[in-house]
């Protein structure tokens, strides 16, 4: 109900405009026609992997999910659990960024109450996991080759029927993508991933960095 | 057949009367049954027999909102009774030192809460009941969020027990405020309510400012308790995900300082974060010792005196042509608790091409968000400024006296160039901006001005002259229109001893015009000026120029003002032309308590100069020589 409308965000801000800074008279930089102003962000988009430490109350992955679309950051995965620390919880975001979209989202996240420790480990050495089930179709012809395919990709079947069968691969996630290419053929009637967790590798700890 | 009261108790069947609440027999149910009982007010109250004097009867959640609100030195709140909310208004009179103005919309109260934070520095704080009452109060707290300001904003809530059910008046307002406060709380516990209020009153305030809303169930606000209210440090204590970053880092200070040193056409940038943290002092002296001109975004009037002599002018899309003309020739921006908001930089490409920037602002994530910065220092304004002012090496005036030259000539062509000063706009009816103008002169420029949304929030902020800290009160994030009078009940009730005027235009005056009535049975001193020009002023400015003219929905039909005036039982005056407005306005300062003084202003006069949306800072407009014109 503004009585000023709304400036719509330009969509690529003076991509053709030259710019058209105001005679900078005396004492000015020599150069006359300066380049755009650089924005923030902008670089090459890449999966983050954010752990965040958090405090275990109800409400707060709500938090982070309301920030996170109200910002325009969109989640590839979020794993929550528990940690053993009391009343912490540990919260694994993987989402799609440049560098400086991602740092502006860890700085959001800092600014809820409840986040106590952000930590972005991307390119750090990590050990990451994701556990997936998948329900394959199958029949008495082709159950034999299924078997032998988990098999190899170091699978566990959970549960077999005479249409279908339930195997579960755990891996990091380029493991688990070629798992669920390789079963596709077949048929997949049901699919379940955690989406992934990571730690990073040595003797350091976010949990006990957080302070308390 | 016919049933007697007595036998509609005794319903016929096997004994006892039969539930319909599902799961019926367990505790669940019997806490479901007895809440609906209670929201129906069948059956008595949980609470003990009240009596007048407080003490002599059972402290309940209730008592602990009262007590937690006097603790912060919040002496008046701003609400609106309701279903849920009546535990607390059945022991409001026990606390005669708390005073609570009946406002006659729950967004008005909102809006005064934030008028009271802004111009006292305390925590506003507004009520409403559960629903309705709790939605009305939500583009308050947006707007309170979007400018940082410290409100907590109370709502009551259907007893826990029904919460899910779609109770009457129930809606889930944690979810709606979710996104628009800094933090949020449900309480369906009494014994929670002194740790929450405490958190809330400590977050609303530190760090950087902002609304926190504390839901709470109608339950929780009956029952008895006994939690004592936790000290300031144990709040802090709790908090280990709060800790505002205070002091700059050291060495981005001495970033900033050698940035400072090489720097020849440096300008500082002001904005709300500086009367925050109470910089005003310390950015002057920052500002003389390197000899910068200082210019302020909207909620940076007041930052500095504007009668200082490196007190350079207001910036953006509708600030002064010289002000953004010494931002896009500066080599050197000193941003000190702004955000770069899209009003002030324009086209971020095109905005500010020579300038490298040192960014202050207590919130990390405002640095690197709008504009990619070379010296980013997180830190309240107060502090870091203190800190940088031994660090930089004082320039002595000659060092910058061609530099300031340039800039005072700048000024000059500008503000001839602009309205100001005259009278009569161009067709001989009353100019706008001279009136804004007089408000400032006859009131000495010593008053609390509270603009609405649009051009008059525009002419206010350029043309009534400010000299002090917090006498600018403006919806500058959010723009909400209808802010301007009950935000100025607010301010008038801060007691700050100041004259207290709203700004408003017609348009933001229809949207809130109810708490007129307020503002009489409380005898709240407002000084209202309404700029009719029965236009959306600022709407009919865009489609002249931006939309060729299509002017739909731009006029605007109005009372007749002296009679609404008269109906609410306040008094008002009515000016039309230049010699008028004096004897308008004294009018109004003559009046004891509120009243209402109607300029019937220039029809089509714009704001000069314009920076059109998507454009840059040296694109400004600066006359339009349009049809009408």
């Amino acid at each position: 109900m503004s009585a000023e409308p709304t400036a719509s965000p330009d969509a690529d801000p003076g991509a053709q405009d030259a710019p058209a800074p105001d005679a900078p008279g005396q004492g000015a930089p020599a150069h006359a026609v300066p380049p755009p102003r650089a924005l923030p962000g902008g670089g090459d988009q890449r999966l983050h992997r954010l752990v965040a430490i958090v405090v275990d109350k109800p409400g707060v992955l709500n938090r982070v999910a309301s920030l996170m679309r109200a910002r325009n950051f969109n989640i590839d995965s979020l794993a929550v659990s528990r940690t053993d620390r009391e009343g912490l919880s540990r919260m694994t975001i993987s989402l799609h960024g440049d560098d400086v979209a991602v740092e502006q989202a860890i700085k959001q996240l800092y600014r809820l109450i409840d986040i106590l420790k952000v930590q972005d480990v991307t390119g750090e050495a990590t050990v990451e996991h994701e556990l997936a089930i998948v329900k394959v179709r199958v029949t008495d012809s082709n159950r034999a080759e299924v078997l032998k395919l988990v098999e190899l990709t170091r699978g566990r079947v959970l549960d077999v029927a005479p249409d279908a069968l339930i195997a579960e691969i755990s891996g990091t996630e380029a493991e688990v993508d070629n798992f669920v290419a390789c079963v596709r053929d077949f048929g997949i009637r049901e699919l379940v991933r955690t989406g992934a967790v990571v730690m990073t590798r040595g003797g350091a700890s976010i949990e006990e960095a957080v302070k308390r | 057949m016919t049933l007697t009261k007595g036998d509609a108790a005794r319903p016929p069947g096997r004994g006892g009367r039969r539930s319909h609440v599902p799961g019926a027999g367990t505790e669940h149910a019997a806490a479901v049954e007895k809440a609906q009982r209670e929201m129906l007010h069948e059956g008595g109250s949980t609470v003990a027999v009240r009596t007048a004097a407080h003490g002599s009867r059972q402290r309940i959640g209730a008592d602990v909102v009262c007590e937690a609100i006097l603790r912060q030195g919040v002496d008046v709140f701003f609400s609106y009774p309701g279903g849920v909310i009546l535990p607390l208004y059945d022991v409001l009179g026990d606390y005669p030192e708390l005073r609570h103005v009946l406002v006659r919309h729950e967004q008005g109260g909102a809006h005064a809460a934030d008028g009271y934070a802004r111009v006292t520095g305390r925590v506003g704080v507004c009520m409403g009941t559960s629903g309705p009452g709790a939605t009305n109060l939500v583009t308050g707290i947006g707007t309170a969020m979007l400018d940082s300001v410290p409100v907590v904003a109370i709502t009551g809530n259907v007893p826990s027990a029904l919460i899910g059910k779609d109770a009457f008046q129930e809606i889930d307002i944690n979810g709606i405020t979710l996104p628009m406060t800094k933090h949020n709380y449900l309480v369906r516990d009494a014994d929670e309510l002194p740790r929450v209020l405490a958190e809330a009153f400590h977050i609303a305030r530190s760090g950087r400012p902002g609304p926190v809303h504390v839901d709470i169930t109608k339950d929780a606000l009956q029952q008895e308790t006994h939690a004592q209210h936790p000290t300031e440090d144990d709040v802090a204590a709790g908090l280990p995900g709060f800790r505002p970053t205070m002091g700059g880092n050291h060495r981005q200070l001495k970033l900033a300082a050698a940035e400072v040193a090489r720097a020849e056409r440096p300008v500082i940038l002001a904005g709300h974060g500086v009367l925050h943290a109470g910089a005003e002092d310390e950015l002057r002296a920052f500002a003389e010792k390197i000899g910068a001109p200082i210019a302020w975004t909207l909620l940076g009037v007041g930052a500095i005196d504007e009668r200082h002599p490196l007190a350079y002018g207001f910036m953006g899309m509708h600030g002064w042509k010289h002000v953004n003309r010494a931002i896009q020739s500066a080599d050197l921006l000193l941003a000190i608790g702004m955000r770069f908001d899209d009003r002030v930089t324009g086209n971020v490409r095109t905005y500010a091409p020579y300038a490298r920037i040192v960014h202050v602002d207590i919130d990390p994530a405002e640095i690197g968000k709008n504009v990619a910065v070379e010296v980013p220092i997180v830190g309240d304004a107060k502090r870091v400024l203190a800190a940088l002012l031994p660090m930089v090496d004082a320039v002595p005036a000659e060092g910058r006296a061609a530099y300031l030259e340039q800039l005072a000539d700048w000024r000059r062509e500008s503000e001839a160039t602009s309205w100001h000063g005259s009278g009569a706009w161009r067709d001989g009816t009353l100019s706008a901006d001279y009136v804004v103008q007089k408000i400032g002169e006859l009131t000495d420029h010593e008053a609390i001005y509270v603009g609405d949304v649009g051009q008059n929030q525009m002419w206010l902020a350029r043309y009534a002259g400010f000299r002090h800290p917090n006498t600018h009160v403006s919806s500058g994030g959010l723009g909400t229109m209808g802010f301007s009078v009950p935000a100025a009940m607010g301010a008038a009730l801060g007691g700050t001893g100041r004259e207290v005027w709203a700004i408003t235009g017609d348009g933001g005056f229809q949207m809130t015009l109810q708490e007129l009535m307020t503002l009489v049975q409380d005898r709240i001193p407002v000084k209202i000026a309404l700029f009719d020009n029965k236009k959306l002023g600022m709407i009919r400015q865009w489609q002249e120029i931006i939309y060729a003219g299509n002017f739909h929905s731009a006029h605007l039909l109005g009372p007749d003002y002296l009679k609404l005036a008269e109906a609410f039982g306040m008094p008002a005056v009515k000016a039309t032309r230049p010699d008028e407005v004096d004897d308008a306005i004294r009018f109004a300062q003559g009046v004891d308590g509120p009243a209402l003084v109607w300029f019937e202003i220039a029809g089509e006069q714009n704001v000069f100069p314009m920076m059109p949306a998507g454009k840059g800072l040296s694109d400004l407009i600066e006359h339009w020589d349009g049809p009408d014109e």
